[in-house]
C-alpha cells in the first residue's frame, strides 16, 4: 500500500518550483526598469530551494544544493560585488565607479549598466547563499544525538 | 457629501481595511500561545504589511517585506520552531504588566511623533525636498537606468550596498558558525540507507522518511 500522502503536495511543487526560480531571474534582470533587483531575487531563489525543502525533505535539498555550495556561493557573491569596485579602479577609476569601467564620458550609460547589473549578480549570489546556508543550519539539525553515538 | 466618493476616500478605506488586519493579527499573536499559529500569523502579518506599502507607492519595499518577511523569516522561524517546544508557557498576571506598560509607552511616544510627520506625498517634506528630488532629476542623465531606485542603490549609494550583502553574508557565516552548516542530516541519512533495517524515528528524519527514492 503506498503510504504517500503528500502526493498533490509533491506535484504542485514540482510544478511551481520551476515558476519560481524563473520569476527570480525575472526580478533579477528586469531591476533596472520595475521594483526588485538582486536582493529580492536571491531571497526567492533561496525559496524555491527551501520549498523542495519543505516538500522533499532536507537531506534531498541538500543533495540538489550541498551546504558546501551554499556558503561558498555567499563568499563568492561578496567576492563579485567588491571584484566589480577593483575592476573600476584598475580602469584608473575610484572603487566602484562604474562610469571609468569603459571610460565613458558623462551621459553615456554602458559602464552604469554593466556595473549594476555585475553588483547585482553578486547581491544576488551573496544572499541567496546567505539565505540558503542559514536555512540548513536551522533545519539539518539533528534533535536528539541518538544513544549508540555517545 | 459628494467628495466622500471621490478617489481618496477609496485610498482611505484601502488604508483603514489594511490597518485593522494588521491589527488584529497583532492582537493575535499577543494573545495564542501555540508558537506554530504565531508563525503562520507573523507571515500572514508581513504579507498584509507588504500590501499596505504598495498602498502608499513603496513597491520595492513592499516586494522586499513579502519575500523576506512571509517567505523567508516564516521558513526560519518554522525551523527554530522545531528545536523547542511547540507552544508558549502562559505567563503570570503580574509578568505580565511590565512589558504591556513597555509596550503602551513606546506606542504613546510614536503616536505623539505622528503628529510631526509629514503628510503622505507632501513634495516639501525632507525626503522628497533634498537629496531626494535631487536624484529624481538627475539620475536619468548620469545613469540611464528607468527605475530611480536601482541607481540610487546601486550607483549613488553602492558602499551601503556592498556593506548590506556583507551583513547578509556575515549574518549567514555567524549562524552556520554557531548552529553548524546542517550537514548532520545528511550525514545521518546516508548512515540510515546504509542500514536499512534499523532506522530510527527521530525528529529530524521523520521528514526525510517521506523521500520518494
Amino acid at each position: 500500500m503506498n503510504t504517500d500522502h503528500h502526493v498533490i503536495l509533491r506535484v504542485i511543487a514540482k510544478m511551481l518550483i520551476p515558476v519560481i526560480t524563473m520569476f527570480a531571474f525575472y526580478v533579477q534582470f528586469h531591476g533596472d526598469f520595475g521594483p526588485g533587483g538582486g536582493f529580492q531575487a536571491g531571497v526567492i531563489i533561496a525559496v524555491a530551494v527551501i520549498l523542495y525543502a519543505l516538500v522533499f525533505g532536507v537531506p534531498a535539498a541538500m543533495r540538489a544544493v550541498p551546504p558546501v555550495f551554499t556558503r561558498s556561493l555567499a563568499a563568492v557573491g561578496v567576492m563579485i560585488y567588491a571584484g566589480v569596485g577593483f575592476w573600476a579602479m584598475l580602469q584608473g577609476g575610484h572603487y566602484l565607479e562604474y562610469q571609468a569601467l569603459f571610460h565613458e564620458p558623462p551621459g553615456e550609460h554602458h559602464g552604469q549598466h554593466i556595473g549594476i547589473l555585475g553588483i547585482e549578480l553578486g547581491v544576488l549570489c551573496g544572499v541567496s547563499g546567505a539565505m540558503l546556508t542559514i536555512f540548513y543550519a536551522f533545519a539539518g539539525r539533528v534533535a536528539e544525538i541518538r544513544d549508540e553515538d555517545w | 457629501m459628494h467628495s466622500m466618493f471621490n478617489g481618496d476616500f477609496g485610498i482611505v478605506l484601502v488604508n483603514i481595511f489594511l490597518l485593522a488586519i494588521l491589527f488584529a493579527t497583532g492582537v493575535a499573536i499577543a494573545r495564542m500561545r501555540s508558537l506554530f499559529a504565531i508563525v503562520m500569523l507573523s507571515g500572514i502579518y508581513s504579507l498584509v504589511s507588504a500590501a499596505w506599502y504598495v498602498a502608499v507607492d513603496a513597491v520595492d519595499v513592499a516586494f522586499t517585506e513579502a519575500a523576506v518577511g512571509a517567505g523567508m523569516s516564516t521558513v526560519v522561524l518554522l525551523g527554530a520552531m522545531l528545536l523547542t517546544s511547540r507552544t508558549a508557557k502562559p505567563e503570570k498576571l503580574f509578568f505580565r504588566l511590565g512589558p504591556m506598560l513597555v509596550c503602551l509607552a513606546t506606542g504613546a511616544a510614536l503616536i505623539y511623533a505622528t503628529v510631526d510627520l509629514p503628510a503622505l506625498g507632501d513634495a516639501s517634506s525632507p525626503a522628497n525636498a533634498g537629496v531626494g528630488l535631487t536624484y529624481l532629476q538627475v539620475a536619468w542623465f548620469e545613469t540611464g537606468i528607468p527605475n530611480v531606485v536601482t541607481p540610487v542603490l546601486g550607483s549613488y549609494r553602492g558602499f551601503d550596498t556592498l556593506g548590506e550583502t556583507t551583513v547578509v553574508f556575515t549574518a549567514g557565516l555567524a549562524v552556520a558558525l554557531l548552529l553548524g552548516f546542517g550537514e548532520r542530516s545528511l550525514a545521518e541519512r546516508i548512515r540510515n540507507e546504509s542500514r536499512p533495517g534499523e532506522r530510527k524515528a527521530n525528529k529530524a528524519s521523520a521528514s526525510s522518511d517521506e523521500d520518494p527514492s
